[in-house]
């Protein structure tokens, strides 16, 4: 970029602007990680009595541990539901012509930009039709269904950057089309499916406002941490929200150098899906 | 060059399950909201739009959905004020931290919601970090209680969360201006500050947008930040119909409510959706 | 790393203008990117009026030449001045250069009129003399028919005149052209080539034009400035550089040439069995003869020229010529372009005069 005096100048403020909202960012972050430690527990300042005490309460916390097995299976089974059509909505997209597409283009966007909170209860509502009982394989579901779009998304993206010719190649050289999707399409399609399974699971394991609605007697991790905030403040949901915080960070670096791996402008798939909700 | 059947396989099963798991519980919703319940809880199914006109005439939904859209649109100019510049920055300024920048941004994005909320509760209550730090620092002497359980602090809050939301399509939209066009400006004799205003801005509109209309959506229909750190005062919309879906057992009213919120957002995602072809050049 | 590069005629052609005043003058510039030294100890300078091409190869600068002109890179080193006045310390939208980019950067936002308006706009000056002096731009590029059109609904010769005018409506002192015709194809590219000279001449802004061409360069300049990796082979106008090449490299790389290793001994020089008299010292020198200045012999050949017999391998038809690739008795091959049409002959007697064959410097590596 162009460096002049008046240029740097002018980033000078630029500067202390984008530090001040990192900051606004990043604090109330911090805050909690530090007060994880805390010997005083939740708020008051400054800090005092490092300890691991919550960490500790933490592990012995059996209620919790079972919720983030069922936050577990179920973003598993999402990613299962939400990849197994996003994957053929994806190549449907990219070559079918079929009727109402656009149409379905939108709606499958629409879990991702209308509140939660307006999916969650048309599911209910298709739930209590059916005669369901409300349940993990509920809370499934509703995941699944409305992360379909990301897993769209991402393979769509990748689709577009493939080549066609490589499967007009296999086709030609006496390949079933069977054959030319296992042995050409889906091998091209590793990183972005990855890709998505990642975001996925991510976004599953921390969904409130749809499972809200769905759930039944056993809780996800989210909503275990929910009715407890609801109750109290306690110092061990600040040990398990620096473990979540830490995790999360793990995964999205992963899964970043995923997406720069594959050499593709990361902001453009996700302004991209915000684009298409219009 | 695909056969049939290829099409076919790739296209059903989806189409088909979108249509019956989407489509379907958000017509539900709409046809709930034209049925009734009677006192004894139960749900009477004959079509009436009592519901809507119950809306239009107790004050307190229009009052409550009224508030529900100044505080989103608080979230969403603040979200906008804080992440333009700081996209503008990660852009055009960062040179070769700018992958790094960027990566820090969306880091708070993949952090739970119920995290980043709850920190908020943290730091702003009575015996919360900033009032104690205020205390100890003798800038205060009591605790201030108007900081949790407000408008404010769900603004607070929300602005916390989606800031990082709005970014994203700024950004991508930044990202997309050739920079040449940014050389051709300075060569043409406008100064950096010209140049920010006449290309980069309207070049930047459908971004803007896409990131204005995001955070206005889902602050509007959020309701876990209010319950958090709303109070009484600070409850929105959305929180009403989940007590009419709890406690106050009125699912067609409820379904009335969120209806109206579909058929809003809707209508603001399509309006927003032919400002940003318009805007649309790069 | 030695000599200079031979600056011939700092006058400009183009025309009896008396005593043309240096407007640009680039001084011992030098840049590097990262590891990469672009531009060492470059010193040019640029006349008023004049239509000076900065010709050379991909990665021997000539872009990055332009840039620190325009003011969109720093030098490392060196200055450059603008009529008296330093023009390095500058930002670009001080100096009163403007740029023709090579994919034209349009604004997409604007209209063609409101791109043409831009740089008027930016100086706010008033919306008569904006309206007046746009229609006139957009007049001299043949474009007044577009004014309301957008950018991207037109072609890209259309764009790139909008981006002609766009940058002459400013009344710059300079026009820095970067490589504009290169995204056009052939026919439309020689078109806009006698109209952008023709153009200049009516203006009388000094055009510094960038390209990789060697036919373009010859074909609009009044002086050609031949870029070798970073430094400046040899400035001339584009008979003088065509004529008398000062190295290997400008030999070849402006038309084609045939390069003789001669050995030359009391002022005659010998290679493959040809002789000649020559003004050379004694020692190993190059000599460089242009394909069409060998010519089939006949009887008019006689003192003065170099006669020698060759084998034909290969005719090349030209349109306007035929290449033809021979071989003379020991061994050395030659090009040969003659009109004298297809020729059946496997050897020919062929002849040059011994004063179109220049002595060049060998380029150093």
């Amino acid at each position: 970029m162009i460096r002049d005096a008046l240029g740097q100048e002018r980033a000078g403020w630029l500067t202390l602007h984008a530090i001040a909202v990192f900051a606004f960012l990043y604090l109330p972050i911090v805050v909690l990680i530090v007060y994880s430690f805390n010997g005083d527990g939740v708020g008051g300042f400054p800090p005092r009595n490092v300890t691991f005490d919550w960490y500790r309460q933490l592990a012995q916390d059996t209620p919790l541990w079972d919720s983030v097995l069922n936050s577990l299976l179920v973003a598993l089974a999402a990613m299962a539901i939400s990849i197994g059509l996003g994957l053929p909505a994806a190549l449907a997209l990219d070559r079918v012509n079929f009727p109402g597409k656009s149409l379905f283009r939108r709606l499958v966007l629409l879990p991702l930009i209308l509140p939660g909170i307006i999916t969650g209860l048309s599911l209910l509502m298709l739930v209590v039709l059916i005669g369901l009982k409300l349940s993990l394989l509920t809370i499934i579901l509703g995941h699944g269904t409305a992360l379909i779009s990301v897993a769209t998304t991402e393979i769509f993206a990748g689709l577009q950057k493939a080549e066609r010719a490589q499967e007009e190649a296999s086709l030609d050289l006496g390949a079933s089309y069977g054959q030319t999707f296992w042995r050409i399409t889906l091998p091209n399609l590793k990183l972005p499916v990855i890709g998505a399974a990642l975001l996925i699971f991510t976004l599953s394991m921390d969904e409130i406002a749809v499972s809200f609605f769905l759930i039944g007697r056993d809780n996800t991790l989210p909503l275990e941490i929910w009715s407890r905030l609801r109750r109290g403040m306690t110092p061990e949901i600040n040990a398990i929200s620096t473990i979540i915080f830490l995790f999360s960070l793990a995964l999205i670096v992963l899964w970043y150098r995923l997406r720069m791996g594959n050499g593709e402008n990361t902001a453009d798939t996700v302004a991209t899906a915000t684009k298409e909700a219009a | 060059m695909y056969s049939r059947a290829y099409k076919l396989a790739v296209s059903l099963p989806p189409v088909a399950w979108v249509l019956l798991f989407l489509l379907t519980p958000y017509l539900l919703l709409f046809l709930y909201s034209f049925w009734t319940v009677t006192p004894a809880q139960q749900i009477v199914h004959t079509w009436s739009l009592q519901n809507y006109i119950e809306l239009l005439r107790v004050p307190v939904y229009l009052q409550v959905l009224w508030r529900s859209m100044r505080i989103a649109a608080s979230v969403t100019l603040l979200s906008l004020l804080l992440g333009f510049p700081l996209a503008y920055y990660v852009s055009f300024h960062a040179g070769s931290k700018k992958d790094l920048l960027y990566l820090l941004v969306i880091i708070p994005l993949w952090v739970s919601y119920l995290v980043r909320a709850y920190a908020w509760k943290t730091i702003l209550g009575s015996d919360g970090v900033l009032n104690t730090l205020l205390q100890y620092l003798h800038i205060t002497h009591h605790p201030q209680g108007y900081l949790l359980y407000s408008p404010l602090a769900v603004v607070l809050t929300l602005t916390h969360i989606y800031t990082p939301f709005t970014f994203l399509p700024i950004y991508a939209a930044l990202e997309h201006i050739p920079r040449k066009l940014v050389e051709a400006s300075h060569d043409l004799g406008a100064t950096p500050t010209q140049t920010f205003w006449r290309v980069i801005v309207p070049l930047s509109v459908p971004g803007l947008v896409a990131g204005a209309t995001f955070s206005f959506v889902l602050s509007l229909g959020d309701f876990l930040a209010p319950l958090l750190v709303g109070g009484p005062s600070g409850v929105m919309i959305s929180n009403i119909v989940v007590g009419l879906f709890g406690a106050a057992y009125n699912w067609p009213l409820g379904a009335a409510i969120s209806a109206c919120m579909m058929i809003l957002v809707l209508a603001l995602l399509f309006a927003t959706g032919r400002l940003e072809k318009k805007w649309s050049f790069t | 790393m030695g000599t200079k590069p031979i600056v011939e005629s700092s006058a400009a052609g183009g025309g009896a203008k008396a005593s043309p005043k240096t407007l640009l003058s680039v001084r011992s510039v030098a840049k590097r990117f990262a590891n990469n030294i672009v531009l060492r100890d470059v010193n040019l300078d640029v006349a008023e009026g004049e239509f000076l091409s900065i010709l050379g190869e991909s990665g021997s600068g000539k872009t990055t030449l332009l840039r620190l002109t325009a003011g969109f890179e720093r030098c490392d080193s060196g200055e450059i001045w603008m009529a008296g006045e330093r023009l390095d310390p500058l930002p670009p939208y001080k100096r009163l250069v403007n740029t023709v980019f090579q994919n034209y950067a349009l604004f997409p936002h604007l209209s063609v009129f409101d791109n043409v308006a831009f740089g008027l706009r930016v100086k706010k000056s008033p919306a008569i003399e904006v309206k007046g002096r746009v229609e006139q731009a957009l007049a001299m590029v043949k474009m007044s028919s577009f004014a309301n059109s957008s950018p991207a609904k037109i072609s890209g010769g259309q764009q790139q005149r909008v981006a002609l005018a766009r940058a002459l409506v400013n009344r710059p002192k300079l026009l820095l052209l970067d490589e504009p015709l290169s995204a056009l194809d052939a026919n439309l590219r020689r078109q806009m080539q006698m109209e952008l000279k023709a153009l200049q001449r009516e203006i009388g802004i000094a055009f510094v034009f960038v390209t990789h061409d060697q036919d373009e360069a010859m074909t609009m300049s009044d002086r050609i400035a031949l870029l070798r990796a970073g430094e400046l082979e040899q400035v001339a106008t584009p008979r003088e550089i065509y004529a008398r090449p000062a190295t290997t490299y400008t030999a070849q790389f402006i038309g084609q040439t045939n390069l003789l290793h001669a050995h030359v001994t009391a002022g005659m020089a010998e290679c493959a069995g040809m002789r000649w008299s020559t003004d050379e010292p004694d020692g190993p020198v190059t000599f460089s003869v242009r394909p069409e200045s060998i010519v089939v012999a006949t009887g008019t050949h006689g003192d003065g020229f170099v006669r020698f017999r060759a084998k034909v391998l290969s005719q090349l038809f030209q349109g306007a010529a035929e290449l033809l690739q021979v071989e003379t008795t020991s061994g050395y091959r030659l090009k040969v372009r003659t009109s004298s049409g297809k020729t059946e002959a496997a050897e020919l007697e062929l002849a040059f005069a011994a004063a179109s064959a220049v002595s060049v410097r060998e380029t150093q590596a």
